[in-house]
């Protein structure tokens, strides 16, 4: 008889402690997801210098807010899957990092995202903050959804100062320069571009700018459109034989496939001097910053990418991404909060933290202010190209459809290790869905 | 009460698999339920799923890139079992003697076991670089010159394999110690008074002996092979190009990156069936089920 009470009881503890487990979940809330303190839950990337930029700006709202403002960091691989769950669950952030365009489309087409075209029209002076056309790209069909939260992205060319004064060279200005400058370094034992090919994203830039060169921005223009049949421009043959033209020529030489940009292999490559040039993000400059600042500050060189002989595209259109956007979830239960925690982007103390972090920021104020960034020069370098660049094309992995953007630069990935012809190449991207 | 306790002892009442059944079925069972109903819709993750039948596994059966990543998972579960089992067969049998060094030896050999799985993939991807890595030094050796093993089709995969090995040989050398060490030391003393050699006695003795052994460490090297995924994310992230894609993988590609969640569930219904199948299929081939004992007078 004791026995048997004594399993009896044996099997109630386990089930208590199992409902308590079970409840315990509920109750505490899964921990991707945003629980439901009665804050405003702001959702951001791990990026040490931007979040301390985003923690005084939410510290600053807080003083004068009785909803207060957190802010919640996620590690950037892990994001966008991240966010998709919890914006299709109970638990999704109030505001939220995006990259505009493909990124938001389909939760701006399920009706998840609050339309701040009213609220930009109520507050002319927020609206005028912002460079219109960095902020017409955090929105969709006419309505703005994103406001701008950190510096412009374009793709440039960076190069070592070091490497071409000892091969007495100038940085490209033209297709042919670039040739033969591939040549003279190959000759010298330097790997003419340093390219992160592990990661494909990396491959993507040259495509973006070979296409844009040959045939124009209308051509992804009308490919970001819907129109798949734009892939069938020459423009996106003729990149993609000139890709398999360059990897032919050595100009990343030969083991850039395995190669991993995440880890700062390809940034390395430039900065020691094995590579001669890196094609990539203007956050390429604040990478090299930390790694090495002596290196960034002196001896890194940028340029733009040189114009094709023939092609359609003017040289002085950019590719990248406009910037970052911060969207609000119209779930959210605080949504006048976190609407109005929005207008710190565009105060004085945001702008100069984002200049003194390395970035440039989209708001029209910074054009008189680029002299207190970390590197002026730089900085204004970046601000004249999105001024002057008659278009600025947004990176395709962000512009379009998440499952055509996976496809597309895994095609790419195999254009560049040739596991793909360039005719394949064209009839593969047509094809994703 | 003598008869009660008896009985209980016989055949335990049904409550005690209470706390296992229900942990089963809330966090196996009933997922893989909601999986199979999600394979039956089309759903990107926002608003609610809706019904299109089968349209996700007829696209299963015809689609060419699924078609491919199934020829790469079987490929890589036989090139694991293939690297696996005798390596860990021998180390096994070895670290079951009394041999000088043993136990100190069998403690770093066991020590990727220690090691969570993203660790060990973070770390390989590091010495893979092909400039500053272990891939430039070694990579010459090996037929790579420019160190660029990752960077291959058939090194990446390759590598994966590798990965996966140095991570689980640790695992299964353990099950078979523990096996060697159940075979009873008199089969090994009527050998030796018979003359056999130390060969003849591993072939004779201790293979027919660990025959169970082997079969349930291939059912887990098997199993897990084609369930393979974390190594395969970081170390390789599917490429170079599709190289690495293997089922898990596109699984994860499909649901995470692609946000087609309905196809997504229809790939991983199928390799629950597919892994059961052949775990199940191996199992009776070998003739485990019927569970008869190995060692000697039992």
């Amino acid at each position: 008889m004791f026995k048997s009470l004594g399993r009896r009881g044996a099997v109630g503890a386990t089930m208590v402690a199992l409902l308590t487990a079970l409840v315990g979940c509920g109750t505490t809330g899964p921990q991707g997801g945003a629980p439901d303190d009665g804050s405003v839950h702001v959702w951001v990337l791990e990026d040490d210098k931007m979040n301390a930029a985003q923690q005084q700006a939410a510290d600053e709202f807080n003083k004068n807010s009785s909803v207060k403002v957190v802010i919640d960091r996620f590690s950037p691989d892990s994001y966008p899957d991240k966010l998709r769950v919890a914006m299709g669950s109970p638990n999704a952030p109030d505001v939220f990092f995006n990259w505009g365009g493909g990124s938001i489309k389909s939760y701006v087409q399920a009706g998840t995202l609050v339309d701040l075209t009213p609220t930009l029209d109520a507050k002319p002076q927020l609206k005028q903050a912002f460079l219109p056309a960095v902020l017409e790209a955090g929105g969709l069909d006419g309505k703005y959804y994103g406001i701008p939260l950190r510096g412009m992205q374009p793709v440039v060319l960076f190069y070592n100062r070091d490497v071409f004064a000892n091969a007495g060279v100038q940085p490209p200005q033209s297709w042919n320069d670039l040739l033969s400058l591939i040549d003279t370094f190959k000759s010298r034992g330097i790997t003419p571009f340093a390219l992160g090919g592990a990661t494909a994203w990396t491959e993507l830039m040259w495509v973006e700018y070979l296409v844009d060169r040959y045939g124009g921005a209308e051509v992804f223009d009308r490919i970001v459109h819907g129109d798949q049949s734009a892939w069938r421009d020459p423009s996106v043959l003729q990149a993609a034989q000139t890709v398999q033209d360059l990897v032919d020529r050595g100009a990343f030489g030969t083991n850039f496939a395995s190669v991993d940009y995440n880890s700062h292999a390809a940034s390395t490559l430039l900065a020691r001097g094995n590579a001669a040039m890196h094609l990539m993000g203007s956050w390429e400059y604040a990478n090299q910053l930390q790694d090495d600042p002596d290196f960034a500050r002196t001896k890194l060189g940028y340029t733009t990418f040189p114009g094709i002989e023939g092609g359609k595209g003017d040289p002085a259109n950019l590719v990248g991404n406009p910037t970052n956007y911060f969207s609000v979830s119209a779930q959210s239960k605080n949504k006048d909060t976190a609407i109005a925690f929005l207008d710190q982007m565009a105060t004085d103390s945001y702008v100069t933290k984002l200049l003194q972090a390395g970035d440039v920021p989209t708001t029209t104020s910074a054009q008189d202010r680029l002299g207190q960034s970390d590197n002026p020069e730089f900085a204004t370098f970046q601000y004249n190209l999105v001024q002057r660049a008659p278009e600025f094309t947004q990176s395709w992995d962000q512009a379009l459809d998440p499952n055509i953007g996976q496809a597309v630069i895994t095609a790419i990935q195999q254009l560049f290790n040739k596991q793909l012809t360039p005719e394949q190449f064209v009839q593969t991207v047509e094809q994703a869905r | 009460m003598t008869t009660a306790t008896h009985r209980r002892v016989d055949r335990p009442g049904g409550v005690w698999a209470l706390p296992a059944l229900v942990l089963f079925g809330l966090f196996a069972l009933l997922p893989m339920l909601l999986v199979g109903y999600l394979s039956l819709t089309a759903w990107n993750g926002l608003g609610n799923p809706s019904f299109i039948g089968m349209a996700n596994w007829t696209r299963l059966f015809t689609d060419p890139a699924m078609l491919d990543s199934l020829r790469l998972s079987v490929l890589l579960t036989v090139l694991s079992w293939v690297i696996q089992t005798p390596i860990s067969l021998l180390l096994g049998v070895w670290a079951a003697g009394r041999q000088r060094n043993r136990a100190v030896l069998s403690a770093i050999f066991f020590l990727p076991l220690l090691l969570s799985s993203a660790a060990i993939a973070v770390l390989w991807r590091a010495l893979l670089d092909p400039n500053f890595g272990l891939a430039a030094t070694l990579g010459p050796l090996v037929g790579f010159a420019d160190g660029n093993i990752a960077g291959t089709p058939t090194g990446a995969l390759l590598c994966v394999a590798f990965v996966a090995s140095w991570q689980f040989i640790p695992l299964h050398t353990l099950f078979y110690q523990s096996g060697a060490r159940q075979i009873p030391e008199s089969l090994y003393e009527a050998a030796l008074i018979d003359g056999a050699s130390r060969v003849q006695q591993f072939r004779h003795i201790t293979l027919p002996q660990l025959r169970n052994t082997i079969v349930s460490s291939s059912v887990l090297m098997v199993v897990g092979a084609l369930t393979f995924f974390d190594t395969v994310l970081i170390l390789t992230n599917g490429g170079p190009g599709t190289a690495t894609y293997i089922v898990p993988f596109r699984m994860y590609t499909t649901a995470f990156r692609s946000y087609d969640y309905g196809y997504a569930s229809a790939i991983a219904f199928a390799l629950v069936l597919v892994a059961t199948a052949i775990s199940l299929l191996l199992v009776r081939v070998s003739g485990f089920a019927r569970m008869r004992s190995t060692r000697e007078g039992m």
